[in-house]
């Protein structure tokens, strides 16, 4: 029965989720995107509390942690689950600041991670701890199969050598999954992701990055010298499998896509509600009874906005429907994430544009949701990226072909 | 004959998955599975009289019979029920089987076949929504069935489904908004044998055309109404002998009945730029009266009309952008240019991953509000958004598959060039189709 509305059973959290956005996040957004570099201090409760609320059943909530696969037994019928709760709360927290979502304790990407492939034994083990996730190498970004670190078996315990640049929350998060290759002559079927203790000897937090926008968010560069984990530690599959390849680590992304894709329609809907307050105190206001050519320009381009914004918002929803009716939704992902990750940037620029200075002061947050903006149309994929990997499923097209 | 015997071709190829469902039993199918054999056509067609049949109430009808609000669980879903899954498959095999082939003679000829039209009327897919009191299949109102159906037709070619699909909206008008004298007059001739062929009339020829704001007239005289104004891109104008007509009545725009033997209305073949299957016509009203009884619906009404036509002609824009896609993966994958395919080079494959990106977009935003109207929910923005996507991206989707094709795309070898043409009228139209 085709029906593309929250569902009810959501709507307490998502109602939830935007007093966070708009009474937590909000009035400190600006504060932290000054001070780059200080822990809002604010998220630890937050996240607390959070994590009560999941515990009574909330079901998903904020954060990237609530993606993974429907562990549940076989329930038939449509399900709108963890994956849909979770995008929808992303929604909201990201409609109020998307660094201070990515700095939120325990919902990172590595956590999602875990949530994606551990085994039982790790989950329980990992369980309420913050994980950051460490892919991109200095030679390395978007080309994730050619990473350079390397994860070598000794005894007990694998020994990882590299470097690893970009990766958010490492300074503040408790463990950080790291991605190193078992044989590099084995190409992406040897690479593993690796759950990696802070404070192991030889992990070294080498620096934080000054950026063009999510500030609140800390992004670290470690370098790792003979850094020595337990074994128990990879996670998925240590066979290397040269038929399956990349498919294990890959199959995270699946699940953390249709979420990044998620923040940036939040930031959109910030975007476009605050520049239609604006230029309704200028007399624009958008009449959905007529075509955009009849309407003024700039209630025109609203319209045309908030048009991408809805398509980026569907194609999210689907994305992440997907995933709870265990439906295989790679190529939604990346669709989902292309459209919303290109939408966002356009839309606030846009937005600053139609609202001249005032959008372009600091005294708006317009100008900062630009900036934040552009991270979403690059991390967990670049618009190219996720434009590639639609064309060469539509097309039957390997890497090697359609590079 | 009902529209449950009408129905009979409808959905074969899906009637094992759905043996079980109610529908098969009231769309008058089970007997049509049991057997297992397909009658593909009942009869050749009949042209209608040119003066058009007289139409009278063979029933009395104590109050309008409506549609129910669809129901559901309230959960998200993009799963099509079982029934909807067989009419769109239904309409899909008819569309690739029958209207496919037929599609660049129709546009060569500015007419769909005959039988086509014949065949199309027989599977019931206009007539669908008529309540069971008034011999049809009815009960629950189906915005997303007509979406999935526009969706799947238009895959096959969007100007012989605005043919087809022609008719139904003004059947779908009177079910909607109809009182119960006007639907006991007209409804039964839609779901009888040789359903009358029939226009929604709103579009204008004039520039930045608004469909609130119309040049057409209804003045109120001597218990009835005179109407006066030009309306443009008739579907089938010449062989109609039924409208429905937007004119503006007291400052606001209304809808009217008009019958085609109604002295003062005249038409004449208005060929463009696509759309030509549908035999588009220019239609004059000079000094038309009608009586007090031809006013359909409320202003309200009509502002309901116009969303739901701009959310069919999204359906059509998305079934034709389908065909778009589908046309070029493998033709990309085929072509050699260097030495390989051109497939192998972004610039064509990020402009075919861009196709789906947006064709999905706009097929959800359709849904979206499709479903909200059928729930008896406000959708006017949702079907706002839906059309802005239609108007640039289905239109993008039809540039593109042209630029693919290049010098290829732009000869009468390939459909793209008609698909270039017939996306263009689903970025402006008014009225002609409802869900």
């Amino acid at each position: 029965m085709i029906h593309l509305e929250t569902p009810k059973k959501f709507t307490a959290l998502v109602a939830q989720a935007h007093q966070v956005a708009a009474q937590m996040f909000r009035p400190i957004s600006r504060q932290y995107d000054r001070a780059e570099h200080d822990e809002p201090k604010e998220l630890r409760m937050l996240a607390s509390l959070l994590d009560g609320m999941n515990a009574a059943g909330g079901g998903g909530g904020a954060g990237a942690a609530g993606a993974g696969r429907e562990r549940s037994s076989a329930n038939e019928g449509n399900r709108n689950g963890s994956n849909l709760s979770t995008v929808l709360g992303i929604m909201e927290l990201c409609w109020g600041d998307v660094g201070l979502l990515l700095g939120m304790p325990r919902q990172g990407l590595g956590n999602s991670a875990i949530s994606a492939v551990a085994n039982e034994e790790q989950l329980e083990r990992f369980k309420g701890r913050w994980a950051a996730m460490a892919i991109t190498e200095p030679g390395t970004g978007s080309d994730s199969a050619n990473i350079r670190t390397t994860a070598r078996l000794d005894g007990d315990h694998y020994v990882l050598n590299g470097e690893k640049i970009y990766v958010t929350s490492g300074a503040r998060a408790d463990l950080v999954v790291v991605w190193a290759t078992l044989d590099r002559n084995l190409g992406r079927a040897a690479i593993k992701s690796f759950v990696v203790e802070k404070g192991t000897p030889g992990f070294e937090l080498v620096r934080l990055e000054h950026k063009l926008g999510i500030r609140a968010s800390d992004t670290a560069a470690f370098v790792l010298k003979d850094v020595r984990v337990p074994r128990q530690n990879l996670l998925g599959s240590a066979e290397v499998n040269v038929e399956k390849g990349f498919a294990g680590v890959m199959q995270t992304f699946d699940n953390t896509r249709p979420l990044v894709a998620g923040m940036a329609v939040g930031l959109t809907r910030a975007c476009l509600e605050r520049t239609r307050e604006l230029l309704a105190g200028a007399d624009v206001t958008i009449d959905y009874s007529k075509p955009a050519r009849l309407q003024h320009a700039a209630a025109a381009e609203l319209l045309r906005m908030e048009a991408d914004y809805e398509a980026s918002r569907l194609l999210t929803l689907q994305a992440a429907w997907m995933a709870d009716n265990r439906q295989p939704n790679s190529l939604q992902a990346s669709m989902a994430k292309a459209k919303a990750g290109r939408t966002c940037v356009e839309v606030a620029l846009k937005c600053v544009e139609l609202c001249g200075a005032t959008g372009y002061g600091e005294d708006e947050l317009l100008e900062k949701w630009a900036r934040d903006a552009k991270i979403l149309d690059i991390f967990e994929g670049t618009q190219q990226i996720q434009l590639l990997i639609i064309a060469r499923r539509l097309l039957g097209k390997s890497s090697a072909e359609l590079k | 004959m009902s529209l449950a015997d009408s129905a009979m071709g409808l959905g074969l190829k899906a009637l094992n998955r759905v043996a079980g469902s109610a529908v098969v039993d009231k769309l008058g199918l089970r007997q049509l599975a049991e057997k297992g054999l397909f009658q593909s056509t009942r009869a050749g067609f009949v042209v209608a009289g040119k003066l058009g049949r007289s139409f009278s109430a063979a029933q009395k009808l104590v109050k309008p019979a409506r549609l129910s609000p669809a129901s559901g669980t309230g959960l998200f879903d993009l799963t099509p029920t079982d029934e909807q899954q067989m009419l769109r498959d239904a309409a899909h095999s008819f569309a690739l089987e029958q209207l496919r082939p037929a599609a660049s003679a129709a546009d060569h000829d500015s007419a769909a076949p005959a039988d086509l039209l014949q065949q199309s009327s027989a599977l019931g897919f206009a007539a669908l929504g008529i309540p069971e009191a008034l011999g049809g299949a009815g009960s629950e109102r189906n915005a997303v069935s007509n979406v999935l159906i526009a969706e799947a037709l238009a895959e096959g070619d969007l100007s012989l489904a605005v043919a087809c699909l022609a008719p139904g909206a003004v059947a779908t008008a009177l079910v909607l908004w109809g009182n119960e004298s006007q639907q006991a007059r007209y409804l039964p001739a839609f779901v009888a044998d040789h359903a009358p062929a029939a226009a929604l009339a709103v579009q204008e020829p004039q520039p930045l055309f608004d469909a609130f704001a119309l040049h057409t007239t209804a003045i109120r005289s001597s218990g009835g109404y005179v109407l006066n104004g030009v309306k443009a891109l008739v579907p089938r104008g010449t062989a109609c002998e039924l409208f429905v007509i937007a004119a503006q009545l007291d400052g606001k725009p209304r809808l009217f009945l008009v019958e085609s033997s109604t002295r003062g209305l005249s038409l004449q073949a208005e060929p463009a730029m696509g759309l030509r299957a549908a035999a588009t016509t220019r239609l004059r009203l000079d000094n038309v009266k009608v009586e007090a009884t031809a006013l359909l619906g409320s202003a309200e009404d009509y502002a309901e009309c116009i969303a739901l036509s701009r959310l069919a002609w999204c359906a059509l824009a998305t079934g034709c952008g389908k065909a778009v896609l589908d046309h070029l993966i493998p033709y990309a994958n085929e072509r050699i240019a260097f030495g390989e395919p051109i497939s192998h080079r972004q610039a064509v494959a990020f402009m075919i991953a861009d196709i789906i990106v947006e064709l999905d977009g706009l097929r959800l935003a359709t849904w979206r509000a499709a479903a909200k109207a059928e729930r008896g929910d406000d959708f006017v923005r949702e079907a706002a958004i839906a059309r802005e996507l239609a108007s640039s991206k289905a239109m993008r989707i039809g540039n593109d598959g042209v630029q693919v094709l290049g010098g290829h795309g732009f000869t009468k070898e390939y459909p793209v060039e008609r698909w270039y043409r017939d996306l263009r009228a689903c970025g402006f139209m008014e009225g002609v189709v409802l869900v």
